[in-house]
Formats: structure tokens, sequence, C-alpha cells
């Protein structure tokens, strides 16, 4: 007989629609804005020929690798039997369905044509790593939703250790596959080596954790049971272990890519003369998403924990975004090297300067519409089903 | 009943009048070669630049490209399409200034149909690289992967679209060596015409397997080279002089 059980969100009738209703109003305002962008095209947007992949694109990879990443706390549970978060699994894969839906639905609403989404899935070029995704996306919700299932009807309830094992190895390849959109792009200096795909797995990670912690934080609030201190200890301890982890890859890849003479300009760029961007670097990705909340971990005063905990958490997530900005907007906007011997004087298509990119409200409603879709998943699911843990 | 079969036989009747017979008995000039008739990999098509022919402020291959294909533009340069666009570059130890026509180079290995998942974006059997505007997704990954950034998305609607030239919002397109053309039996591409038609003669289109093509025989005189090389792209598009 298990010491714990499951129920659902007993959040007060106003509170829930207070919540419910905002949210919806955000998903409207991004459906607004996608149905905008795609009546008019994207010129509306700050997306040109030079900076192809924008805003949206970083709300849709940020969403898809916290997807991958809250997984983790069911992870923990059914793949490295860590009995501490059994409890919490069910929680962990909602909230891995909820945002891999968010992280798509971004990402397909910004397609030049999103009508053409079943040609998408039913012709396919697989030599192509985004067709791949496709299956892996694909296949990562159905396996999600079993898991689910397993985990939550008793009479099945004997495989739940198995899918959660497969989950857990899926992930993997689902965020190796994410990383590699980027790692298999020959032809930019900031992208092509195969770093990227780990790197991306410890984003994932860190990311991922911070988020459960931050929304564990919200239903705990809402429920008004506490998180106990051993669960908070514990989620203390794997965020200091992937912020080491995440610095790591970092260095690894910055490094590779100075090493290699050819990725010398853009190293430059992103690291010391690149604007924002080098802005966006170090103060948004190295330092609110990792040093500070690293250096803050190691050092506050256990008697507080929840408080700088969820300031951690929000500097790793404010921090995420920014670093998956860096390397997709970033990477692009350092002009192609199409001829490495000389210098481009003229060119209308400017192949001969930093391209810019300002991005529109409509992007932004977008990903926040996106977000909110996300976040109003888990509400209903919560609130009808039991997902919540408590002590009997 | 008989009313109904009437009026469908009158129907038909009438959209064929208007529709199919003006295509039947069209004699369009272009038209000497069966659009019926399969690609074959007897040919491969190519391009050679000859760069020292290029004249600088000269803009005529440009000019011919948009009116080929129907690309007027909206005045917006960073997000209106170009298939081709003059470039200026000046090499790092001698200074030597070269102008030069950049377009999609027509890899024997391109990367963009590599990364496209649909195959929208795909390699012909006689070497045209194009995109196929019904598979088309608009992703932009293709633009993500070209090295020479080659395509452009359609950013807004378009109107009076030339009907050799089908192009669409929300798709990516790039020079196809005016493949219309040359399945109409065409030996030239809009480009090389308007170089020619200036007397300049920078631009070689032909037959790449044809050896006595104007094409091979440009490419033996001038001992040309590809565009970044180290990738390994098996570009065919060739520049000399550079």
């Amino acid at each position: 007989m298990s010491d714990y059980g499951l129920d659902k969100l007993k959040a007060s009738r106003f509170l829930y629609w207070g919540i419910f209703l905002s949210l919806g109003f955000l998903i409207l305002i991004g459906l607004a804005s996608s149905a905008y962008m795609e009546h008019e095209g994207h010129y509306v947007t700050g997306m040109n020929n030079q900076i192809v992949w924008g805003l949206p694109h970083v709300f849709a990879v940020t969403l898809i690798v916290i997807a991958s990443g809250v997984l983790n706390i069911a992870s923990m549970s059914s793949a490295f039997n860590q009995k501490l978060y059994k409890p919490l699994a069910p929680l962990s894969a909602l909230f891995a369905i909820a945002f891999l839906i968010a992280g798509l639905i971004v990402l397909v609403l910004d397609l030049g044509r999103p009508e053409r989404l079943i040609v998408a899935m039913t012709t396919y070029n697989f030599k192509s790593i985004f067709a791949w995704n496709i299956f892996l996306y694909s296949g990562f919700f159905v396996i999600l939703a079993i898991y689910l299932w397993t985990m939550l009807d008793f009479n099945v309830n004997k495989y739940s250790s198995t899918m959660g094992k497969l989950a857990f190895g899926w992930r993997i390849i689902l965020t190796t596959g994410t990383g590699s959109i980027f790692g298999f792009l020959v032809a930019r200096e900031a992208y092509a080596t195969a770093v990227l795909a780990p790197l991306f797995i410890v984003m994932s990670l860190l990311y991922g954790t911070a988020v459960f912690y931050l929304l564990l934080r919200v239903i705990s609030k809402l429920q008004n049971i506490p998180i106990s201190d051993e669960i908070t200890l514990s989620l203390r301890r794997l965020l200091i272990i992937f912020l080491v982890a995440n610095i790591y890859f970092l260095v690894l890849y910055h490094i590779t890519n100075i090493y290699i003479s050819k990725h010398v300009a853009v190293e430059l760029f992103i690291l010391f003369n690149g604007g924002g961007y080098t802005t966006m670097f170090w103060i948004g990705q190295v330092g609110f998403g990792l040093f500070i909340p690293l250096v803050y971990e190691m050092t506050n005063n256990k008697n507080m924990r929840n408080l700088p905990l969820t300031l951690s958490s929000l500097m790793i997530v404010i921090g995420g975004f920014f670093a998956v900005a860096v390397i997709i907007i970033g990477g692009q906007a350092f002009q192609l090297n199409i001829f490495p011997d000389h210098i481009i004087l003229e060119s209308s298509f400017y192949d001969n300067q930093i391209h810019s990119y300002v991005p529109s409200i409509f992007e932004f409603g977008l990903g926040i519409g996106g977000t909110a879709l996300g976040l109003i998943i888990i509400l209903i699911m919560i609130t009808n089903l039991k997902f919540i843990p408590y002590k009997k | 009943m008989s009313n109904r079969r009437n009026f469908l036989i009158k129907s038909a009747s009438a959209l064929a009048v208007t529709f199919v017979l003006p295509s039947i008995m069209s004699n369009k000039s272009y038209a000497k070669k069966p659009l019926a008739a399969k690609v074959t990999d007897k040919q491969s098509w190519g391009m050679h630049v000859d760069t020292s022919k290029c004249i600088d402020g000269c803009t005529a291959c440009v000019d011919a490209c948009n009116e080929e294909n129907g690309l007027s533009g909206f005045g917006r340069p960073e997000t209106d399409s170009q298939w081709i666009r003059k470039v200026k570059i000046k090499e790092k130890t001698t200074d030597k200034i070269t102008t030069m026509p950049l377009m999609c180079q027509h890899c024997e290995n391109p990367p963009c149909c590599d990364v496209c998942p649909t195959g929208a974006s795909f390699k012909r059997i006689d070497g045209i690289v194009m995109v196929n505007q019904h598979t088309c997704i608009g992703c932009r990954y293709c633009m993500m992967a070209c090295p020479f950034k080659a395509r452009s998305f359609v950013h807004e609607t378009l109107t009076k679209q030339n009907t050799n030239a089908p192009r669409g919002k929300g798709c990516v397109e790039s020079c196809n060596l005016c493949v219309n053309r040359i399945d109409h039996g065409s030996k030239t591409t809009a480009c090389e015409d308007a170089c020619n038609k200036l007397g300049h003669s920078a631009i070689t289109f032909g037959d790449l397997k044809d050896q006595s093509s104007k094409v091979v025989t440009a490419i033996k005189n001038h001992n040309p080279r590809r565009l970044r090389n180290d990738l390994n792209l098996q570009q065919k598009v060739f520049y000399s002089n550079i």
C-alpha cells in the first residue's frame, strides 16, 4: 500500500477561472497573431531573407527543449528507480506532453504554409533531420500518452516502469535531434558541430527541471500543500549538477569553435563584438542563466530554500530563452562566408553586413500564445484528473 | 432528367471551347519541345561565369531574371525575392576587385535538398535544383542550409504572376536555370541572353555532358573554380578570373 495518493486541483472557482481566462486570452492573442502573419505574409514579422528563423523559433525550440527536460522527474522515478519522485512522475509526463504541444503549435503556425502540415506528415525525405524530428516528436507524444496511462490506471500499472525507460531513451534521442537541426548545418559556422546535440540535452535537463520546480511551486500554492523538504533539496541538487554540466558543454562548444579556424570570426562575433547578441550571451545566457543561479544556490541560506530556488529557476528559464535566442538568431545574424579569400564590397542581398532582426509584436504574440496553450492544457488536466500527490 | 443532361453537355462544351481549344491551337514560339518529354540524365545543365567580362554596375542579368520570373518586388529589399544578385568582391591579398552574378549554384550534393523535410527541394536528374511549390511547407530550413544564400522566401501575397514561373506566398524559391524555357527546348537562360545582348558574354549556359557545348569549351579554356570548394558540393556553376 503506497503512502501517497493523487488528487485533483482544488483551487477556488474564482482563482481557476481567473487563470483559465487569462491563459485563454493569451491563446487568442497567439491565434490572432498567427492569422495576421499568415494572411499578410511574413513581411509583417521581423524575419526576412537574411534572418529566416526568428522569435517564434526561439519560443518553439525553448518549449520543445523544456518538454524533453520536464520528463526528467518521471525518468528519475522509472528509469533510475528514485522512489522520492514517483508521486510526481504523472505530473512530469503531463508537463512534457503540454510543452511539446505548445512548442510544436508555435513551430507549425509559423510555417509559410501551415495548412500543408498534412504534407509534412505524409511526405518524408529521410535524409532530413527535420523529417526525423517529425517522427521523434509524434513518437514522443504517443509514448508519453501511454506512459501516463500506465501510471494512472492501476490495471496496467505494471508496465509503467518499462514505458518510463522507453520515454527516457526516446527523449534523449529527441533532444539530440533538436540539437542536430543546427549541428548538421555545414554552411553556417556558428552551428556546424556535433557538440550542439549534447549541449541541447544538458540544456533540456536544466530548463526542464527549473520549469518543473516553478510549476510545482504554483500548484503547491494553489492546492495549499507544501513541497516536502526532501523534494526541494533534491531538486536543488539536481539543478546545481545540471548548471555545472551546462557550463561544461557551453565552454566545450565555444572552445571547439575557437579551435576551428574558419569558425573563429563567428565566435568573436558572439563573444565580443556582436552588440546585442554579445550582451544576450554574457548577461542573459551566461550571467542570468548559469552563473548567478549557480553561485546563489551554492551559497544561499538553507533555512529559506524555496524562495532562492524559485528565483534561481526563474533566472535559469529566462537565461535559457536567451541561450536559444543567441544560438538561433545570433548564428544567422553573422553573414555567410561565401568568399573566404575575399571581402564583399557590395551586394544587394546584405552579404557584406551583419543581418538585422527586430522581432515584431506578432511573433511575440504567437510565442506567448503557444506557451499559454501548454499551461492551459496542464490546468485543465490537473483540474479534471488526479495528478497532484498528497501524503495519506 | 434530359434537361440536366443537356445542361451538363452544353457546360462541358463551353468549357472545352473556352479553355482547351485555345491551348491546342496555340502556336507559341517556345513550345518546340513537348512538355511531356521525360527529363533524362543525358544532359547535365550548368553555367560558366567569366568574371573578367562582368561589368561593374551592370544589372542586365538581374533585370532579365526578374522579368522572366515575374519578381517585381514590393520595395522591401530585406524580404523581396532575389534569384540572382550582383556582388562586388575584393581579394584579401592582391586587392583585385571582381564583380559577378551570384545565384543558386545547382550543387550535385545540395544541402537544401538534404535538409528539406518533405522533399520539396529536389534535384532533377538533369542537375537542376529547384523547389516543388506544391509540397514546400515554408519551413525555411533550406535557406538555413544553403551556403550561398541563394534562396528567397515569398513574404507576401503575389498578384499578376508570370504563367511560366508559378510562385506562391509562404514558399521558398530560387534560380531554376529557367527550367520552363529549357523544358520547352530553349538552349539559353534569361540571364545569359541579357548578358549576350549587351555584348558582355560573361555568362555561358549549356550541357556539361556535351563535350562540344559552349559551356564545356569555356570551362576547358578558363580553368574556373567553384565557390566554397572546401564544402565539396560539386556545384554546376563555375567562375573564372576571380
